[in-house]
């Protein structure tokens, strides 16, 4: 087991109308065998009917230090989310 | 549910509730307001408000450190304790318990990965993880330094190997970390699979002939005080307990997860119509509790220090699998590197 | 033995003894991921062996289950190819076989598919397995490819494992030769892409036959002592 194999972060579709999400990672030596090895080891009890696979090298992550300027001013825009407003009584279907 | 209406204990549910249970406090820990801290209170905050540290989060370079050699080991476990049941994949005795068997030792191969997966968001390679497992830098769980010379070991192990481990890995469910508290939640689900296949292939034998019953009884004659060791060594002698606990990467001490195993082991034993191999297992109602004999700790140590009955043997096979398919690998890095400059040459 | 059960229990054996052959690659292969993909196949195919072994027995209405065949049968009563029983090899053997192994299965299952007017049951088993041998057939075309056009050393021990397998391929086809047209322009195409030379298919050569008859070679004994020998420990007991 010397692996020098790159490493690729491996994410699932797990039904018919839901985002890929991130499952785990796993290495392999390029992006077939990925997809293969990740079809093995995270879908097999049926967890899966999609998989995209990245290598870990091409993700660009913000940083924890940056979390303030990057997350908190979304934090006052309460209207951007529908509870903000108020219906009038007797408005119906919205 | 509020976190003070869980158990006290692990064990007091169905080991799958607890999982579900850590699954969604998980979630809800997420959803919780992120504390609102400076940097470096950013870690003890989150800590204290039962959130994970995710991998890129500012933590203590001990913090880092513990994990990486707890999840590391735990990784080895996995993978060292292929081999004693994968030594009876070829000779099962019957298509069914083969493809159970197959299918269980195949797991945990994906569990070791699921595990080196995690301790790889800390910054390690899983390459150097095996360098250390190889040199011995690392450990591995002592109980796979056992032999399974019947039949009924396999049996014995998924019902007390397994049951153990997942005493002592529900409460990682939990656990501090995100990645390994993810991986261990996936891991959790999969692991009852292994314990109840165990349970059942005791059942059948304790019930079959007269021969298959005494080869039940004797391989749990062998693996119950190794079992009860895999909790470690007892509270008064842990090293590693007391910052694990502060830091919410361990949550209950070897003892007790020690107890919850005999005390939730006494009524399946009964179930079986098997007997634990200790004079003085009994109840005590004064406690609330089963009294029961302590494991050979020094018998622990040995094991742990390389000198159980198969350490040699089981490093030796790791390392061969290693280095007889070293050529494979390079084969693969090669033709890789061969396709992307096919590529990159088209693409000029 | 009617024919119909004889020729079940060729398709079964060709599958048991291929299992059990991956099988020992457990804990052994050259990193996790292979590992899993490994045992993965082999339990493919210890299902279909299972399903056949059924049919088989429900056929000779004998009341011999799958165990009672898997385990109770004598090796000259073993009906799988000489291809499957050789010994486990090296990572380039294991690839190589399942290449050929699994690009015939692929035309064999097609056909037993498309006949399903004549055994329902047997295409049933077919159509499932396609599935299954679709992908061992991927896995094998990828893996030659990567080690016939890897390193100096991966093109030597596939090479070898090509030269050594190949005469052991002729045995697929002294009752199915319709198929083997196919399955040459499958394995001829991987072999190119691989940089791999298909030997020559010299008559007068070593071609070695007899596994559909019973007569194997000597690896087959030990292999079935092996899987065998528990069962038969405990004569009417249940596990």
């Amino acid at each position: 087991m010397t692996d020098s194999n790159p490493l690729w972060e491996v994410f699932v579709r797990p039904r018919r109308g839901l985002s890929h999400g991130h499952v785990g990672s796993l290495h392999a030596p390029d992006a077939e065998m990925a997809l293969r090895n990740a079809r093995d080891l995270y879908t097999r009890r049926e967890e899966g009917v999609s998989i995209w696979v990245v290598p870990a090298t091409e993700i660009t992550a913000s940083s924890p230090q940056e979390k303030d300027a990057f997350f908190d001013p979304a934090a006052d825009k309460i209207y951007r989310h529908p509870t903000f407003y108020e219906m009038p009584e007797g408005a119906e279907h919205i | 549910m509020p976190p003070d209406e869980l158990p006290e204990e692990p064990g007091a549910r169905s080991l799958l509730d607890q999982v579900a249970d850590a699954e969604r406090d998980l979630a809800e820990a997420a959803a919780r307001d992120r504390p609102d801290a400076d940097a470096d209170a950013y870690f003890e905050a989150v800590i204290a408000a039962d959130q994970k540290i995710e991998p890129r989060d500012a933590m203590p370079d001990a913090y880092r450190k513990t994990l990486i050699r707890q999840i590391a080991q735990h990784a080895h476990s996995e993978i060292i304790g292929m081999q004693p049941e994968g030594n009876w994949i070829t000779r099962a005795p019957s298509l069914a318990r083969k493809a159970i068997l197959l299918a269980k030792v195949q797991d945990e191969a994906g569990h070791g990965l699921y595990l080196y997966a995690a301790a790889e968001t800390l910054g390690v390679d899983r390459a150097d993880l095996y360098a250390q497992l190889l040199s011995g830098r690392q450990k591995y769980s002592s109980i796979f330094n056992y032999p399974t010379v019947t039949w009924a070991d396999v049996g014995a192990i998924g019902w007390l190997v397994d049951g153990a481990a997942i005493v002592n890995q529900v409460p990682l469910c939990r656990c501090s970390y995100g990645p390994y508290a993810r991986a261990m939640i996936r891991v959790c689900k999969e692991e009852s699979f292994h314990q109840r296949q165990g349970f059942q292939s005791l059942y059948v034998l304790a019930r079959g002939t007269e021969r298959q019953r005494a080869m039940a009884q004797d391989a749990v004659d062998r693996w119950w005080y190794p079992s009860l060791a895999m909790f470690g060594p007892p509270d008064s002698d842990s090293t590693h307990s007391a910052q694990s606990m502060a830091w919410k990467i361990k949550r209950y001490s070897n003892d007790e997860l020690r107890q919850k195993f005999v005390d939730m082991t006494v009524q399946q034993a009964e179930v079986l119509g098997l007997t634990l191999p200790d004079p003085d297992l009994r109840w005590n109602a004064e406690r609330g509790h089963y009294d029961y004999t302590q494991p050979d700790y020094d018998e622990l140590m040995r094991v742990i220090k390389g000198d159980g009955p198969c350490n040699r043997q089981r490093m030796a096979n790791r390392r061969d699998a290693v280095e007889s398919g070293a050529w494979v690998a390079e084969a693969a890095a090669a033709y890789a590197a061969k396709r992307t400059a096919a590529r990159q040459e088209a693409m000029a | 033995m009617n024919e119909d059960v004889g020729y079940l229990l060729g398709l079964a054996d060709d599958a048991l003894i291929a299992s059990h052959r991956l099988s020992e690659w457990s804990s052994q292969a050259h990193d996790l991921e292979e590992d899993i993909a490994l045992s993965n196949i082999a339990l493919d195919l210890l299902g279909q062996a299972r399903m056949l072994l059924t049919l088989a027995g429900e056929r000779e209405g004998a009341g011999r289950d799958e165990d009672a065949l898997a385990y109770l049968r004598d090796e000259r009563e073993f009906r799988n190819v000489q291809l499957v029983e050789l010994p486990r090899g090296d990572f380039a053997v294991t690839v190589v076989r399942m290449l050929f192994f699994s690009a015939y299965q692929a035309e064999l299952y097609l056909r037993l598919e498309a006949e399903s007017g004549e055994r329902p049951d047997l295409a049933a088993i077919a159509a499932k397995s396609l599935k299954e041998v679709a992908y061992h057939l991927d896995h094998a075309t990828r893996w030659t490819v990567r080690l016939g056009d890897g390193t100096a050393e991966s093109h030597r021990r596939a090479q070898r494992a090509v030269d050594e397998l190949w005469p052991y391929t002729h045995e697929l086809f002294e009752t199915e030769g319709d198929l083997r047209g196919a399955w040459l322009a499958r394995v001829e195409r991987v072999l190119a892409e691989a940089t791999l030379t298909r030997p020559a298919d010299d008559a007068d050569r070593f071609r070695p036959t007899g596994g559909r008859s019973g007569v194997h070679t000597e690896h087959m004994g030990y292999l079935l002592a092996e899987m065998q020998h528990l069962h038969r420990s405990h004569p009417g007991a249940v596990w």
